[in-house]
């Protein structure tokens, strides 16, 4: 290895070693502090994978049994830690295998850079093997993507892409390598990218925007906070607790906003949208102040948009401009980072504690309770029901726990019943509602946080959409503890066809492999409850268990996820039967 | 705010980088937008190029639009103006058979009435230029059809505003 040292106009010296494109890419990597990256290997990557092995003391690769598996897991290791998660592919059907991952990681604003590789730059375009412009393929998914034909270019699309992937509203990025990039040699040095002219991540906050703000609030008879992943994402879960307790705000979350506060903080009023809390779909309806903290206002949350709110004055703080006004019409629009906005607000507030206001939500959550939990976590009927598995897990983790939920039924009763003590617990596809998302987000959650319980809770459906990552579990030695709810059926899509389509299930029964011999045949330890009296027992072991586990619990066939707001209602016309 | 729908030149400033028109197209096609027309060229300032696009919208969307542009990375700064806040014109080239210039005295005349410029004329052909308003260059288009065009096409919309828009200012700050 030649080494040699430039003198560059400022003066400072830059120590250059002449290396390959395929080491220039590893070199990066473990510059910006990646300790695990996901990923498969074949023809056009195999240089990088190469020099993964020489570097396997520094980055751990995790061979995932599916590319998409490899950017779920890359999600979860981001969504748990907050640091950016890496992947890694192979060109054509490698690349292609990735964009699942990179629309929900675009939807849910997860930083994930990608890395492709491509075939030689002289067969750019001419249908070579293995050959598909996975730039153009991810350009509508991709907060950034770029193509790489020259060795030297590296370090600067690296630099560039952990930068983009997450400062402001963070987002995957994909950078494409051509295999001639990643052979040729050049004199390699890497200097961290910390602006790029035209990209503003952060809009300014103007103070009179908070003053205006912090007005209306202190105004407000009937204040309402829906706060979203943005209070994580900027880590501003202290401010926007000081904000809440001091200006007695009742709150509730989107889905990806769940797990910012505890469970049981007493502002704490539950979750929005189509299966959300009865109380602040209801109220939304009726306060006289709404404020939108880090949220985009999805129609999975406001229903209608022709009634959501329509009575309320509404503020949102975001930092994404393109939000405003997108959806919901804003009166007061605070721009900038979440925590950094809270904290200018907090001086401004009154103390307040509006006893009546939520009076009322404790009333309709006493309704909630009688018409639905009760009988979800606590049944009397014989079928055991899936709310009272995620009751039992909170009792095991006494609210500890990560939980990573697939997409459907089982996710929207892992969000409404799961509770939660630590921020960043709630893993789950959100935006894209991605089917096969919560077994491979799980291994990453887990091997970004060791130390934590993570619980992946997937239906039958989804869990075989990405049932061969059980492999990656049992090769990584990953302790994800995977609970499968069985109800033979594609359990959301048969809510509606029972409530919209006269009950002709079409396509919606599944029958099932036998998952316990499957989850044996990875040599994971499993275990399946058909019986009331065998759960707590069963929870109990698989929480206990030091390796992975898992758990199949049959549950009733036909059960339902209420509240609901059906497509195209209004948020007070929530059913809750 | 106008709830009619009307013609806007949407103006943007961008990186001169591959793979950004492709960034820009896609988010008009997302919405089921209909590109009227579109020209890139390089702008006042060296490095950055301007992509004017004509689209007939409501404003509230094209605002929506504007957000979703601005918020590509390589995006520098995106403006929208009505027809009548810019200084617009459109290119079109007629290719017509040489021998009507001189059996068709009548062509002569349409020349010189529609301020059209000749670009090149041989034995066989010769290529008018005329640039102005849509509406000029389809009248021209119009009184050449009675005698017959080879070919003919029409550049997009190109428009420089009547205010100022201040953009090396604007990099000036991000530089900062």
């Amino acid at each position: 290895m030649e080494t040699q040292t430039i003198k560059n106009e400022q003066n400072t010296t830059t120590v250059t070693e002449r290396i390959s494109g395929s080491e220039a890419i590893v070199r990066c990597l473990i510059a910006e502090d990646t300790k695990i990256i996901y990923g498969y290997p074949g023809g056009a990557i195999m240089p990088v994978y190469d020099e993964l092995f020489k570097y396997q003391d520094k980055i751990h690769h995790v061979l995932t049994r599916h590319e998409q598996g490899a950017t779920h897991s890359a999600q979860g290791f981001a969504r748990i830690s907050g640091k950016v998660g890496v992947c890694i592919a192979t060109s054509g059907p490698g690349a292609t295998n990735l964009i699942t991952g990179i629309a929900d990681a675009q939807i849910d604003s997860t930083p994930m850079v990608c890395i492709t590789g491509q075939v030689f730059s002289h067969l750019l375009g001419s249908d070579a093997f293995q050959e598909t412009d996975i730039v153009g393929i991810s350009t509508p998914v991709t907060k950034w993507n770029c193509q790489v034909t020259k060795a030297s270019d590296i370090p600067a699309a690296i630099a560039k892409a952990f930068y983009i992937a997450k400062s402001g509203r963070p987002g995957p990025v994909l950078i494409d390598i051509t295999k001639d990039a990643q052979l040729d040699e050049f004199d390699f040095s890497y200097e961290k990218c910390t602006r790029v002219r035209s990209y503003n991540p952060v809009p300014k906050t103007e103070i009179s925007s908070v003053e205006e703000a912090a007005k209306l609030i202190n105004a407000a008879k009937k204040p309402l906070v829906v706060w979203g992943q943005g209070v994580i994402l900027s880590e501003a879960e202290e401010a926007f607790k000081a904000v809440i307790e001091k200006a007695g705000i009742p709150s509730a979350w989107t889905i990806l906003g769940a797990s910012a506060i505890p469970t049981s903080h007493p502002l704490n009023v539950g979750m929005v949208g189509m299966h959300g809390n009865y109380a602040p779909n209801v109220l939304t309806n009726d306060c006289d102040v709404l404020i939108a903290i880090g949220m985009r206002f999805d129609d999975r949350v406001t229903g209608k948009l022709d009634t959501y709110a329509t009575q309320a004055k509404v503020i949102h703080f975001e930092i994404d401009p393109a939000e405003i006004d997108k959806n919901v019409k804003t009166d007061v629009a605070v721009l900038g980072d979440a925590k950094a906005s809270l904290e200018l607000l907090l001086p401004l507030l009154n103390e307040n504690s509006h006893p009546e206001w939520r009076q009322k939500f404790a009333d309709l959550y006493a309704i909630e309770y009688e018409k639905v939990i009760k009988d979800d976590i606590h049944p009397t009927k014989e079928g055991l029901t899936m709310g009272e598995v995620l009751h039992q897990i909170n009792v095991q983790s006494k609210g500890n726990a990560a939980i990573v939920s697939d997409v459907g039924q089982h996710q929207m009763i892992a969000c409404r019943y799961a509770e939660f003590n630590k921020t960043k617990s709630n893993i789950t596809s959100g935006g894209l509602g991605t089917m096969g998302f919560g077994l491979p987000a799980a291994i990453g959650a887990k091997m970004a946080a060791p130390d934590r319980e993570v619980v992946s809770i997937s239906g039958d459906g989804g869990y075989q959409m990405t049932i061969q990552e059980l492999g990656t579990i049992f090769q990584q030695k990953a302790a994800v503890k995977v609970v499968v709810l069985n109800n033979d059926f594609l359990g959301m899509v048969r809510q509606w066809q029972q409530l919209f389509f006269d009950k002709r299930y079409a396509s919606t029964e599944m029958v099932n492999p036998n998952f316990v011999a499957i989850a044996e045949g990875y040599y994971i330890k499993a275990r399946k409850v058909t019986k009331r009296e065998d759960l707590a027992d069963a929870v109990k072991e698989m929480m206990e268990s030091k390796e992975a586990y898992f758990l199949e619990v049959c549950v009733e066939k036909e059960g339902n996820v209420f509240p609901m707001i059906p497509t195209g209602a209004s948020v007070s016309d929530v059913r809750l039967e | 705010m106008s709830t009619e729908k009307q013609l806007y030149t949407i103006s943007v400033y961008t990186e001169n980088n591959i793979g950004l028109l492709n960034r820009i197209s896609a988010i008009f096609q997302r919405r089921h937008i209909n590109i009227e027309s579109l020209n890139i060229s390089p702008s006042e300032i060296d490095n950055v190029s301007r992509f004017t696009i004509v689209v007939n919208m409501i404003e509230v969307d094209v605002k929506k639009i504007i957000g979703q542009i601005e918020k590509q990375v390589e995006v520098i700064k995106a403006y929208y103006h009505t027809l009548d806040q810019v200084i617009y014109q459109i290119s079109g080239l007629f290719k017509v058979k040489s021998e009507l210039l001189f059996e068709e005295p009548q062509i002569q005349n349409i020349i010189k009435n529609s301020h059209a410029r000749i670009v090149t004329v041989n034995t066989d052909f010769f290529v008018l230029e005329k640039s102005g308003k849509k509406e000029e260059i389809a009248e021209l288009h119009e009184q050449l059809s009675v005698y017959g065009i080879m070919q003919y096409t029409r550049s997009g919309l190109i428009a420089v505003t009547k205010d100022e828009m201040r953009i090396s200012e604007l990099l000036e700050t991000y530089n900062n």
